[in-house]
């Protein structure tokens, strides 16, 4: 497969929950080896997208091929074997399994997808703590740990097993300055240095215009703008502006959809 | 007047579709959690593990209640059979009594209200907590991995938690009749010796404590995989599965009973 081909196409994927149409024929590609950021408004379902890649929800309609493989239709076998040889997910909170320390965490996938002696598993664990920092941290619980480093030590989970795509869900959200900043540093390094297709859900502008090759604006169930953040700063059409800088007026409305207001008002007179 | 009562009516369908989905959806897990072996399937540590934390941890509870039963029902059937005059028989009394029914359903009741509870809060917590998710993400079935071995652990630990039920209560009964209210020690023991049997008392016993244990963690489990994942969710799952399992247990137990006394 050549190195230009998308990591992730989606193509005339549709979704719903009860009766709202989250997604609604939409096309999307995400480039191989580049770090993505998903952004927009709060509720346009970008976890979502993520959920559908990973294959957790099932699109009502279309395609979403991951590296060649057409996650919806998959068997349930050959979606497993996806996920543990190629994906990787950082969950908003971190999911780690509370039962376990943070040396155990990290060694979980190892353990049970691999036959590796205990010796070979305890340098990997050590190797991919050092990558995120928290080498020393290892005997601790996981209700030891602060927000910032619970993420990093799942982040370290994640990449136990060398996965090719990452996804990561809110991973900025309700940090510190420095743990964000150590959050921003890592995705952005693991991505240079694993070659990693990153995907990033987020609605921080700064933070993901920092790190994210290429930006890409949902909004109403469809993608309103793609492309690197200058080009999408300078060139992107009003909405994607509005976001961009948040104005808090725009295409966007501050005002929520409602009767004239002076009518509105005069009507309680009455 | 007319739309109201169509209200009423669509609630009690709905009510109604909903039930039956929910027991669609836990058939389902049934089906995917029942069997071993699987992307990242459990193994038989994990199997000590929750048998330790099921069952193991219900020890004390089970031990203590299974005494004081056995001493109410040695108190109860004395006072009963001494006016006829066949206290000699308490201990053929107490012993069927506990094999056959109080064991196995009081300590399913128990069981429910310790472990099943314990069950549906930890399994909800963790799909609150996304780490079910985060294991569906690295190719692990949380079924295989987590629903599988507590199904297993209880289905295991219930008969046994039944057995070490009836015999505390035995010894239970023993302590009020032969130490407190001085029944002959020969009659107590050698009585109940005689008309035990094995298979009609034991045996059945343990086939109803066997079907308790599916069906209380079965409950348990399903309640919380199904929970809504927020602290009122995992709260309201915990009170449902303790309700249900507990009048599962009460029903089932009349039907097994009307079957293997063939009587119905």
């Amino acid at each position: 497969m050549s190195v230009s081909q998308p990591y992730v196409s989606v193509r005339g994927m549709s979704f719903s929950r009860g009766d709202r149409l989250i997604y609604n024929n939409m096309d999307v590609d995400f480039p191989r080896g580049k770090v993505t950021a998903i952004m927009g408004p709060s509720g346009t379902g970008k976890t979502t997208l993520l959920r559908l890649i990973g294959g957790q929800l099932l699109p009502d309609s279309g395609t979403i091929m991951v590296d060649g493989h057409n996650v919806p239709t998959l068997p349930r076998k050959e979606l497993f074997d996806l996920r543990r040889k190629k994906m990787g997910m950082l969950f908003q909170t971190g999911a780690l399994f509370t039962d376990l320390n943070v040396f155990d965490n990290v060694a979980f996938p190892l353990r049970v997808h691999t036959d590796l002696p205990e010796s070979m598993i305890r340098d990997l664990v050590l190797m991919k703590l050092e990558a995120v920092g928290l080498r020393g941290a290892r005997n601790l619980s996981p209700a030891e740990l602060s927000g910032g480093m619970a993420r990093r030590v799942a982040l370290a989970r994640s990449i136990a097993m060398d996965p090719e795509i990452i996804m990561y869900d809110e991973p900025f959200t309700g940090l510190d300055p420095i743990s964000m900043g150590m959050i921003v540093k890592l995705i952005r390094g693991l991505n240079e240095a694993l070659g990693l297709t990153s995907l990033l859900v987020s609605h921080d502008v700064e933070e993901s215009c920092a790190i994210a090759d290429y930006l890409c604006l949902l909004s109403d169930g469809r993608v309103i703008g793609f492309g690197t953040p200058e080009e999408l700063i300078n060139e992107g059409n009003d909405e994607v502006r509005q976001f961009l800088r948040g104005e808090p007026d725009g295409p966007v409305p501050f005002h929520y959809p409602a009767d004239d207001y002076r009518s509105d008002i005069l009507a309680g007179v009455n | 007047m007319l739309g109201k009562l169509l209200d009423q009516l669509q609630a009690v369908g709905r009510s109604g579709t909903a039930a039956i989905e929910a027991i669609g959806r836990g058939t389902l897990l049934l089906k995917n959690s029942l069997f071993w072996g699987g992307p990242g399937s459990a193994g038989f540590y994990d199997l000590l593990k929750q048998i330790y934390s099921v069952g193991v941890r219900s020890l004390i509870i089970i031990v203590v209640a299974g005494f004081f039963v056995g001493m109410v029902l040695g108190l109860q059937g004395y006072n009963i059979l001494i006016d006829f005059g066949s206290e000699a028989a308490l201990g053929t009394m107490v012993s069927l009594t506990l094999l056959r029914e109080l064991g196995p359903v009081v300590t399913a009741l128990l069981f429910a209200g310790r472990a099943g509870s314990a069950l549906t809060a930890e399994i909800g917590l963790m799909k609150a907590t996304e780490q079910l998710s985060a294991m569906e993400m690295m190719g692990v079935d949380p079924f295989k991995r987590v629903i599988t071995p507590r199904l297993w652990a209880g289905i295991i630990s219930m008969p046994i938690l039944a057995l070490l039920f009836s015999t505390v209560g035995i010894w239970g009964g023993a302590f009020v009749a032969v130490d407190m209210l001085g029944i002959d020690d020969g009659a107590y023991w050698g009585n109940m010796q005689a008309s035990v049997e094995f298979y009609e008392d034991v045996v059945k016993g343990i086939i109803k404590s066997v079907a308790f244990g599916v069906v209380v963690t079965w409950i348990a489990v399903y309640q919380g995989y199904d929970s809504v994942p927020t602290s009122e969710g995992i709260g309201k799952a915990t009170t449902q599965t303790v309700v249900i399992s507990s009048l599962a247990v009460l029903g089932l137990d009349f039907v097994l009973t009307a079957v293997m006394l063939g009587g119905v």
